[in-house]
């Protein structure tokens, strides 16, 4: 495990207070930051390459909506890619271009052959490409998002293709997820619980998720998020910016860049 | 030397080269309703073999000649094949001509594999993977003489990535042809496996009863290699270009080509 | 049986073009029909049936810069077998020169049952030359099984290797006739344009006739598959 990408803002909840749903959303405040004209982040240190993050998870759970939020929260702030992998079609880079989240040159789409896993993990010349492309197309990037088709619980990403994973699950599951495991679950850098906003409609019950996230994963980080009511994922977007840093210190930029 | 665990290695479908992503034609054939079952799967990847298969193996051995000079099987077989040579700082003169020389050769197989592939998809598919089979073969065999493969925008295509790759392998002209052509028949019967829910046993047995034709075809394949690039066996197949075409304007697919 | 036949053309400096050779032999023979518009028309008038195995024939075109030449066949040729073990030839090699222009519209070629026939094209177009070559062959007369034919295509356009094809049909053939190659269609062609001032366009499909532009030069290969002679025709007009 690698215990310096746990952050303090990743650390799960307290299992006895229920998890916070995030606040309601005002729309009077321009999304991208709380406040305008001020960006409450310090400039992030640029990195001699971009930041790999793998987005997977199960069919439906909520990553593409994740990428759209992580799209919206680092859109004045980052130099950012897109690469999806469905199983069938384009889906989702459609889905994102349509959103109006990204410049659309900065999306790319991998076809699978019915095989979404085997795409991420173990023959990911399709998906380097994808990456390699897009800094082609558009100059360098800090950030590449990779989506994951959905797929099983089995299914992670590999070292070669990303420098970090989010596996994405949702309430609507059951909140026996957490508790089966699997490789995305128990491994993964950071695990998502979307749909909080669903809980009491499905009967999940969050602190379970907790208590079996944090029995599966150890110290590994675990966030509960709603998309609906937090549409820059700040959260998972704060993780990011952390791992950012991390990367940075790790892949230093060959010569000082000037004013970017 | 290469032993027979390096041929099975390359041409292991694991071998990661983005394979599984094609189905060599067959989805696009399978939607038009022209392979249902085991014995129209059987025709198709005769097909495929005599035509696409003879192409590509002809043209893998010839590039895996154009990385091997002057070495037959038969002197392989006593000794070692120089493929290493643009390795390392002090490049000598001759292996300066000698890759001046590849080069020549591999733009000349690069442009007569263009002329036959009609069918601009298949062209671009054909590039595709060579770019995923070079990321695999750099990385592996990080001295071969991959350098020496044209700048094609789009990369070169993958037959001549596969010569390359099989020579800095070890791997004889014949063997690079085996692979070649066994790569053909197991991609497309592979995805019939995942398009038609066929038994994945009969899928076998249909390919051990095929095993005859694609060494045969590899031979032929390895034979060829020898003549001039424009003699090179071109073997069409109106159907593949058809069939890519009207696969590419699909919106909703399983596989890239 | 062995024949050579030769054709070549020259403008004429007022927009015309002339046939300064013009000979044939049995069963190759080149006859000059109107000419059409500066367009010189000539046709190939099989002169015996077949070609039948081991018959050795050979057409040589040349178009000089400027002219322009058009051939065609009175009739569809049908290859049939011969000595046993003969394969029949027909080999047809193109020059075209810079400004000229070749049309080579045959009639179809069949494949009779038991035939053993190599139809040959080597094409050199210079750059800034235009083509239209056709080639059609039919599985077997009617109802019947085709024995082997290979249909050649090679064309450079400006030193460059532009197509190469070969089409084989027939028991020595694996898998011909299957849904990777023809899919049970009984006829197949292709015809190739190449026409320096008309802008690439894109691929297409319809039904069982595509579009290619191709990669090596200003061109476009028409290929087909049909169910009979006259639907291929159709689909094979550019
Ligand atoms: N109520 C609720 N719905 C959500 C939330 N996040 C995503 N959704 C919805 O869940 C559905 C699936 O979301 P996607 O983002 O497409 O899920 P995905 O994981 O990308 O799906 P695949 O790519 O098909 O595997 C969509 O209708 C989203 O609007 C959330 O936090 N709350
Ligand atoms: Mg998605």
């Amino acid at each position: 495990m690698r215990p310096e990408t746990v952050v303090p803002s990743a650390t799960p909840v307290d299992p006895t207070t229920p998890p916070p749903t995030a606040p309601p959303h005002d729309e009077t405040v321009p999304h991208t930051h709380p406040e305008p004209g001020v960006d409450p982040h310090p400039p992030l240190a640029r990195a001699g390459r971009a930041l790999r993050v793998g987005i997977g998870g199960p069919v439906g759970s909520g990553k593409t909506a994740l990428v759209a939020a992580l799209c919206r929260a680092f859109a004045d702030e980052l130099r950012l890619g897109v690469v999806t992998n469905d199983i069938y079609t384009t889906e989702d880079a459609d889905f994102l271009r349509r959103a109006g989240v990204l410049d659309p040159a900065r999306i790319r789409a991998v076809e699978t052959g019915c095989c979404p896993h085997t795409a991420i993990r173990d023959d990911i010349g399709a998906n380097l490409d994808a990456v390699d492309e897009l800094a082609e197309a558009v100059g360098p990037l800090d950030l590449v998002l990779v989506e994951s088709g959905g797929d099983n619980l089995t299914a992670t990403f590999s070292r070669g293709l990303v420098d970090r994973q989010i596996f994405v699950v949702d309430v609507a599951g059951g909140d026996k997820v957490p508790r089966k495991g699997g490789p995305g679950v128990t491994a993964a850098d950071l695990l998502v619980i979307n749909k909080t906003d669903l809980a009491s409609m499905v009967g999940a019950d969050l602190a379970v998720m907790d208590r079996d996230a944090r029995a599966r994963r150890g110290d590994l980080p675990t966030l509960f998020l709603s998309i609906v009511g937090d549409p820059t994922a700040s959260r998972v977007a704060d993780w990011i910016r952390h791992e950012l840093a991390h990367h940075a210190a790790l892949h230093p930029l060959a010569v000082p860049v000037g004013p970017a | 030397m290469a032993t027979p665990s390096l041929l099975l290695l390359v041409a292991d479908g694991r071998f990661p080269a983005g394979a599984h992503a094609h189905s060599g034609g067959l989805e696009a054939a399978v939607a038009a309703g022209r392979v249902t079952d085991l014995a129209s799967l059987e025709a198709f990847l005769a097909g495929r073999l005599a035509t696409a298969g003879l192409v590509g193996a002809a043209f893998a051995a010839a590039a895996h000649r154009a990385a091997v000079p002057g070495i037959t099987d038969a002197d392989e077989a006593a000794g070692s094949a120089g493929v290493a040579e643009s390795a390392g700082s002090a490049r000598r003169p001759d292996a300066l001509a000698r890759s001046a020389a590849r080069s020549r050769t591999l733009a000349q197989l690069d442009v007569e594999l263009d002329a036959r592939t009609a069918a601009p998809t298949l062209r671009t598919v054909s590039r595709r993977q060579g770019r995923a089979l070079l990321r695999a073969g750099r990385a592996i065999w990080p001295d071969a003489p991959f350098g020496d493969l044209p700048a094609s925008p789009g990369g070169a295509h993958q037959p001549l990535v596969l010569g390359l790759l099989c020579a800095a392998a070890g791997l004889s002209r014949l063997d690079t042809a085996t692979v070649a052509a066994y790569g053909t028949v197991t991609g497309a019967a592979s995805a019939g496996v995942r398009l038609l829910g066929l038994d994945p046993y009969q899928v076998q047995a249909l390919l051990v009863g095929l095993a005859d034709a694609c060494d045969g075809t590899a031979a032929e394949a390895a034979r060829a290699a020898d003549d001039p690039p424009e003699r090179l066996p071109a073997a069409a197949a109106p159907l593949a270009d058809i069939h890519a075409e009207i696969h590419a304007t699909w919106e909703v697919r399983l596989f890239a080509s | 049986m062995r024949a050579l036949a030769r054709l070549v053309a020259r403008a004429d400096g007022r927009g015309g073009t002339v046939l300064v050779e013009l000979h044939g032999e049995t069963p190759l023979l080149l006859r000059q029909t109107p000419t059409d518009g500066g367009v010189a028309t000539v046709h190939l008038v099989g002169g015996a049936a077949g070609p039948l195995a081991g018959d050795d024939l050979r057409l040589e075109i040349e178009v000089g810069p400027g002219a322009a030449v058009r051939v065609h066949t009175v009739a569809a040729s049908i290859a049939l077998p011969g000595r046993p073990g003969a394969v029949s030839r027909m080999a047809v090699s193109a020059v075209v020169h810079a400004g000229a222009t070749l049309h080579w519209l045959p009639e179809q070629l069949v494949a009779a049952a038991g035939c053993a026939h190599l139809a040959e094209s080597r094409v050199a177009v210079a750059a800034g030359a235009s083509l239209r070559w056709r080639d059609e062959l039919i599985c077997g007369r009617y109802g019947e099984a085709p024995g082997g034919a290979v249909v050649h295509t090679q064309v450079d356009y400006g030193g460059r290797p532009l197509l190469r094809q070969s089409l084989a049909v027939g028991p020595r053939a694996p898998g011909w006739a299957g849904p990777a190659v023809l899919g049970g269609a009984s006829a197949t062609g292709s015809l190739l344009v190449v026409d320096p001032s008309r802008p690439a366009e894109p691929a297409t499909v319809d039904g069982t006739v595509a579009r290619l532009p191709l990669a090596g030069g200003p061109a476009t290969l028409w290929t087909a598959t049909a169910p009979d002679a006259h639907t291929l025709r159709a689909h094979l007009t550019g």
